[in-house]
């Protein structure tokens, strides 16, 4: 990275110039291979979801997009029901989140209060442990309330959310006091402060958060797949396993393929619509 | 201002000691009441976080104590048998050991990886976008998804690596299997881990940088003495999510191998899955269920207050 800096010195005899761009050169190709290979996977599943199912195979095979398989891959299995269902989740645990880390933040940032070293410890517990490994017990809670096959049931244990607080209330740090303080002398209450004066202001915070939050919602698996019985509640991440698991050989990869695109699709353009807006979020959001 | 604040600065002289006590009193009853309002804010996530972290784990201990699987009609209480249970068990010791390799291989990889594309994406002018959409979609697939696409890799003859060597079977070998999976579990969350990496070399002062070109520091220099230990911070918070994800990742299992060939892939938090819901067996999967939660705590924990607290709590 820095490369540029010592080959700009002035200091450097033009002697030792070629070294450092035949480093640079190295480098720059062994970054462009890591990136292929990355990209690789994703290269793979969309030329197998768009080739004529008869070409599959055949690795230098080229042809036109086709839809085919799509249209095979909806008549087979309800996807439109799963994302139904899998956007009520990712929108509906978001709302909430998003009120609830805007609460806590506040709390843990701006008030001195007895218990809030405890209650910080017990916010990072959460963290640490993540609901997912406590599939069991909070499955067994669930089927105690009735809870199991709904989609509510597979919301609850993401409400409160560490990571959300966590980078509201470092974002609020960066926030100057000043302006609650203005707030106050115009009479401004507690909720109005929060609402006037911070929400607009943690924009960025909840486009990182909410872009983690609503990936980790749309990937989450093991959660639901113990949750729910029937196809109408299943999300999107389940839908594509179980179609997936139908198909054992090479033959229906056509299929499968298209699904998995079909799965991937929203949030990976969602990414790309809001990458630059998202990463600079992310740089501003605290999350550092 | 905090109650010890007004003690030291010893703001009154001797003859207004009512004054001071009264101050003292003042700032204890706004204290207490500005607790009162932290709490209020705090109340709805602490309701959820009791009932979905806390009250689980407790819940988790106590069924560990019962034998409560098919075999029983009610759940008997048995000290810790489901525990001697669990450590007897060849299959635990599998999962715990590889689950020890995954951490032991992603996490430092993952991380060396994510610190290079970081640098490489902040140092080009052009194709910015480009890199860092290459590097971090895998990211926004689901793991399940992803699983599906390194199948149509690793298949023998017909995957894309049969079109290298028809011959290599690595995920029926046993041998192969879990660094096969490794290396997925490598692309997909390195990209993750460079997104916080972007935002620590953001919050690096240029000046720093500057000063150091000005003394002439080479690449490595620079590198060594600037930019790793200014993401010292960036560096715990990373290890802490990657350590918890390489106890988490398990849906992939469920495409892929469903923890073999044999138990060669199976990881501790898939085979809490398989004791729970494929055999039943309630009492066992709440005893690895407790184990994981304390392994967990302990591997994140030692980042977190080993190192800087500072760096959580106070800024």
């Amino acid at each position: 990275m820095y490369n540029k800096q010592t080959a700009g010195g002035k200091m450097l005899a033009t002697k030792s110039l070629p070294k450092v761009h035949i480093g640079k050169i190295v480098c720059y190709a062994l970054m462009i291979t890591l990136l292929f290979i990355s990209m690789v996977p994703l290269l793979w599943v969309v030329r197998t979801a768009f080739i004529p199912q008869e070409l599959t195979l055949d690795l230098t095979a080229v042809s036109l997009p086709v839809l085919d398989n799509f249209k095979r891959v909806l008549q087979a299995a309800p996807f439109g029901k799963y994302y139904g269902n899998t956007l009520f989740i990712v929108i509906g645990v978001l709302v909430i989140q998003f009120v609830l880390v805007t609460l806590a933040g506040y709390a843990f940032a701006r008030i001195d209060f007895y218990g809030s070293k405890a209650l910080f410890v017990l916010f990072l517990s959460q963290m640490m442990i993540a609901p997912e490994v406590l599939i069991l017990p909070n499955y067994t809670l669930m089927a105690k309330w009735g809870l199991t096959d709904t989609k509510i049931g597979i919301m609850l244990p993401f409400f409160a959310s560490a990571m959300g607080t966590l980078i509201v209330r470092q974002t609020i740090k960066t926030i100057p006091y000043e302006l609650e303080e203005a707030a106050k002398v115009d009479g401004a209450s507690l909720p109005q402060i929060i609402w006037k004066v911070y929400v607009p202001l943690l924009k960025p915070a909840y486009i990182s958060f909410g872009m983690i939050s609503a990936s980790f919602q749309w990937n989450n698996f093991l959660w639901p797949l113990v949750m729910t019985d029937s196809v109408e509640k299943r999300p999107l991440s389940l839908g594509l396993a179980m179609f997936a698991m139908s198909y054992e050989t090479g033959a229906q990869w056509s299929d499968v393929s298209a699904a998995t695109v079909l799965v991937c699709a929203p949030l990976l353009i969602l990414f790309v619509v809001l990458q630059k807006q998202f990463i600079e979020s992310f740089m501003h959001s605290g999350i550092k | 201002m905090n109650i010890s604040q007004i003690m030291t600065k010893k703001v009154c002289p001797a003859g207004r000691e009512v004054t001071y006590r009264e101050a003292v009193k003042k700032e204890i009853r706004n204290k207490w009441r500005r607790t009162l309002t932290a709490w209020l804010l705090l109340l709805p996530s602490l309701v959820f976080l009791t009932i979905f972290t806390i009250y689980p784990i407790l819940k988790s201990f106590i069924n560990s104590l019962y034998i409560d699987n098919l075999s029983v009609m009610e759940p008997v209480f048995a000290g810790l048998s489901n525990y001697v249970t669990v450590f007897q068990d060849k299959v635990f010791w599998e999962c715990f050991f590889n689950n020890l390799l995954v951490a032991a291989v992603t996490v430092p990889l993952s991380i060396a990886l994510a610190v290079i594309m970081a640098l490489f994406a902040n140092s080009i002018k052009k194709g910015k976008a480009l890199v860092r959409l290459g590097f971090t979609y895998p990211t926004f697939i689901p793991l399940v998804a992803a699983a599906n696409i390194w199948m149509f890799i690793y298949t023998p003859i017909y995957g894309l690596l049969g079109y290298i060597n028809p011959e290599w079977r690595l995920l029926a070998d046993s041998d192969t299997a879990i660094w096969a999976l490794i290396v997925m579990l490598i692309w997909k969350q390195a990209g993750y881990i460079m997104l916080f990496y972007v935002a620590g070399l953001h919050g690096i002062s240029r000046e720093l940088f500057e000063a150091a070109k000005i003394d002439g520091a080479g690449a490595v220099k620079v590198f060594t003495s600037i930019t790793w230990p200014m993401l010292k911070p960036t560096t715990i918070y990373v290890l802490i999510i990657a350590l918890t994800n390489a106890y988490k990742m398990v849906d992939h299992l469920y495409i892929m191998t469903k923890g073999g060939p044999g138990n060669a892939t199976n990881m501790l938090l898939f085979y809490i899955y398989q004791t729970g819901f494929d055999y039943w067996d309630t009492g066992k999967a709440s005893a690895m269920t407790v184990i994981l939660v304390v392994l967990l705590l302990a591997v994140t924990s030692v980042s977190f207050f080993r190192q800087d607290k500072k760096a959580y709590y106070n800024d």
